[in-house]
This record gives structure tokens, sequence and C-alpha cells, in this order.
């Protein structure tokens, strides 16, 4: 019997998120879980979607963002995540500028045990570089999007959302 | 091929008010010749990514002419990144490359297939709205009118000699330079972003 999740997180919720906070911009590189966000995000006038070749470009377009006073968001997957590992270093973490990284949790699951290395090492790999990270699963949890921004502005350094949705929802 | 100098001193009568970013060892001469600093910035700091950070910058100012001197090192560790410059098509961003063939600050290592390869065409691939390729001063400096004033994304490759730099880092002749952070912050303060 496959296990459904009673609550979903729905793209909306992000798109709401994003609004409330003052995003200006998304750097990102779709992946297969967030097809219906994707479509939801280019339809806003509000919002410039700016699509990047590897995930490493994100938090360097960001940057550009941010010093031309702009409000970017990161939006990625956790696979090209752990890729970027030089550019979160010099790109995001040395420079004293807030970064909201958003970031599919491929792989995750509510039970704690994963076949898929790329949720094994996700958590790891963020305590390495000693970012700080929020797990938002549901609608109900979309508040800590706003949080995990609110901390980022007051810190100045980027602060990650695992959007561990267990692959429901952002597909319509 | 074209001194780095040269092309640095051939493109100030050009510049107006363009925001100007320089990278690599060929870009070290563009402090004995811009005249104004407070519009120069560094966006270095992480391999291969200070494109996309200025490609970032000339997003974000619209109505700034953003000039990014690249080199043939840094865009191969990130190739795709004319791929999304061309696809936001940033009319204001004019994107150089100052092509040396080798890693000078390694040592002189050629890059992979120094010989032959052509930036330019990737360029045109990638969908950038123009592109050029010089290697002779003259037509450069002929061009750079032109280059300056028509709709972005441009792309400029421009053949250069190695100033290949073998000592130990820690050995090295520094510069006096300013920090990334302090040319975001002039440059900030000049445009009025708080």
């Amino acid at each position: 019997m496959v296990e459904q999740q009673l609550q979903i997180l729905r793209p909306e919720t992000l798109i709401a998120e994003f609004k409330s906070i003052g995003v200006t911009h998304v750097v990102t590189i779709p992946d297969s879980e967030t097809n219906y966000l994707y479509e939801l995000m280019a339809k806003e006038d509000w919002l410039e979607v700016v699509p990047v070749s590897r995930e490493g470009e994100s938090m360097a377009v960001a940057l550009g963002l941010n010093v031309a006073g702009k409000v970017p968001v990161v939006l990625i997957q956790n696979t090209g995540m752990m890729e970027s590992g030089d550019s979160i270093r010099g790109m995001a973490l040395d420079t004293g500028f807030p970064l909201l990284m958003v970031v599919g949790y491929r792989g995750w699951t509510r039970k704690g045990h994963t076949p898929d290395s790329a949720a094994v090492y996700t958590e790891p790999f963020l305590n390495a570089f000693h970012l700080n990270y929020y797990l938002v699963e549901t609608d109900e949890d979309g508040a800590r999007i706003t949080d995990a921004y609110n901390e980022t502005v007051k810190t100045k350094r980027p602060v990650v959302v695992l959007i561990g949705d267990e692959y429901h929802g952002f597909n319509r | 091929m074209i001194e780095s100098k040269e092309v640095f001193e051939a493109f100030q009568k050009h510049r107006g008010n363009a925001i100007v970013s320089v990278q690599g060892t060929s870009g070290k001469h563009w402090a004995d010749v811009t005249t104004n600093q407070n519009r120069d910035i560094s966006m270095g700091g992480a391999m291969g990514q200070s494109t996309a950070a200025i490609f970032g910058l000339a997003l974000g100012l619209p109505n700034e002419k953003v000039v990014h001197f690249d080199t043939e090192g840094a865009l191969l560790m990130n190739l795709g990144v004319l791929a999304s410059i061309a696809g936001k098509k940033p009319a204001n961003f004019v994107h150089f490359l100052l092509d040396n063939g080798c890693y000078a600050t390694t040592g002189g290592q050629p890059v992979p297939n120094s010989e032959d390869i052509d930036y330019s065409v990737i360029a045109a691939g990638t969908g950038y709205a123009a592109t050029y390729n010089f290697d002779d001063l003259e037509e450069l400096s002929t061009s750079l009118d032109e280059i300056m004033s028509q709709d972005g994304p441009v792309f400029v490759a421009i053949k250069v000699p190695a100033e290949v730099e073998n000592l130990p880092i820690g050995m090295r002749e520094r510069r006096t330079s300013r920090s990334r952070g302090q040319t975001i912050s002039d440059l900030r303060a000049e445009l009025g972003i708080s």
C-alpha cells in the first residue's frame, strides 16, 4: 500500500512567501519536482526568473543582484548545492550579503532512512559549511521561509530552506 | 596579439560612465589606466564565477552600462554562463575576453585546446547579440565605438600575450589594490544604493 502524505506544500505557498519578503529575482535551475512552481513564478510580474546553467552560478548571480540593491533568492536542488561548494564559500559566505537558498531535498523521507545518497549527504554538507537551515514540508511550514529570510538579513549570511516535499505538490 | 595594457588604453577612451570589472593576470593593467575607480568593481572570489556575478549586476542595473573583462581560463570553468547571459539578453552588458591561452597565474600551463578554440563562435552559438574577434590593436580601436554603443550582450574575444607569474604566491610583488568588499561598497555609494 502506498503511503500518502496527508498535507502537501503547494507552490503557491512559496510564491506568497517570496512576495511577502519582497523577493525581486529567483535564480534557479529547475528540477523535476518544481516544474509547476517554475511556471507560476514566470507569470508573476513582480518577480524575475533568472535561469542559470549550473548551480554554482546561482550564488554569483545572486551576489551581483544583491550589490545592485535587489532581493534575490536561489532555488536549486540539493545535488546542485553540493556541487556548488566553492561558490557558496566565495560568493555567499565570504561576501557579507544576505542570501536565502531554497533547496529541494531530493530523497528526503520522514522515516529517517533513504537509499538516495543526495539526501544522506545534504545535512552533513550544510553542517560542514556552518549553514543554518529550516525544513519546510507542508503549507503549515511556509512561515519558516520568512523566518529563514529574516535570519539571513540579520546575520548577512546565507540561510537554507530545505524543501522536504517527498515529491508531492510541486508537480501538477 | 595585443598587449593587455593597450587593450585597456584603447577601451578607456570609450568607457564613458560604464561600470568596469577586470580579472586575471592581464587585468592588473586596468589599475594604471582607469580614471573612475568608484565605478570599477572586483567580483572574483570563487573559481570561474566572477562572470556570473557581473551578469547579475548587469541584470540588477539595467540603466547602467556594465563591462566585464574576462579570461579564458575562468570562462572555461563555467562555459555555461554564456548561455545564461544570452538567455536573459542584458542589453547593457559588454563581455570582453582577454585570451592568453594559458593559466598565467599558475605558471603558464595551456588551457585545454588553447591553440584552436574560438570563444567568439561559442558565444555566438549561445545567442549573444553580437560577437567580435581581434588580434590587431588598430582593428580593435576602430571597432570600440560600435561595440560600446550597440545593444548587448556583446562578446569581444581578444588575443593577448601571456604574462606568466612563476614565483610562489607569497613571493610575488603585490600591487596595492582595493579589496572586493571595498569596491562593492564604493560602487554602491556611487550609485546611491544603501
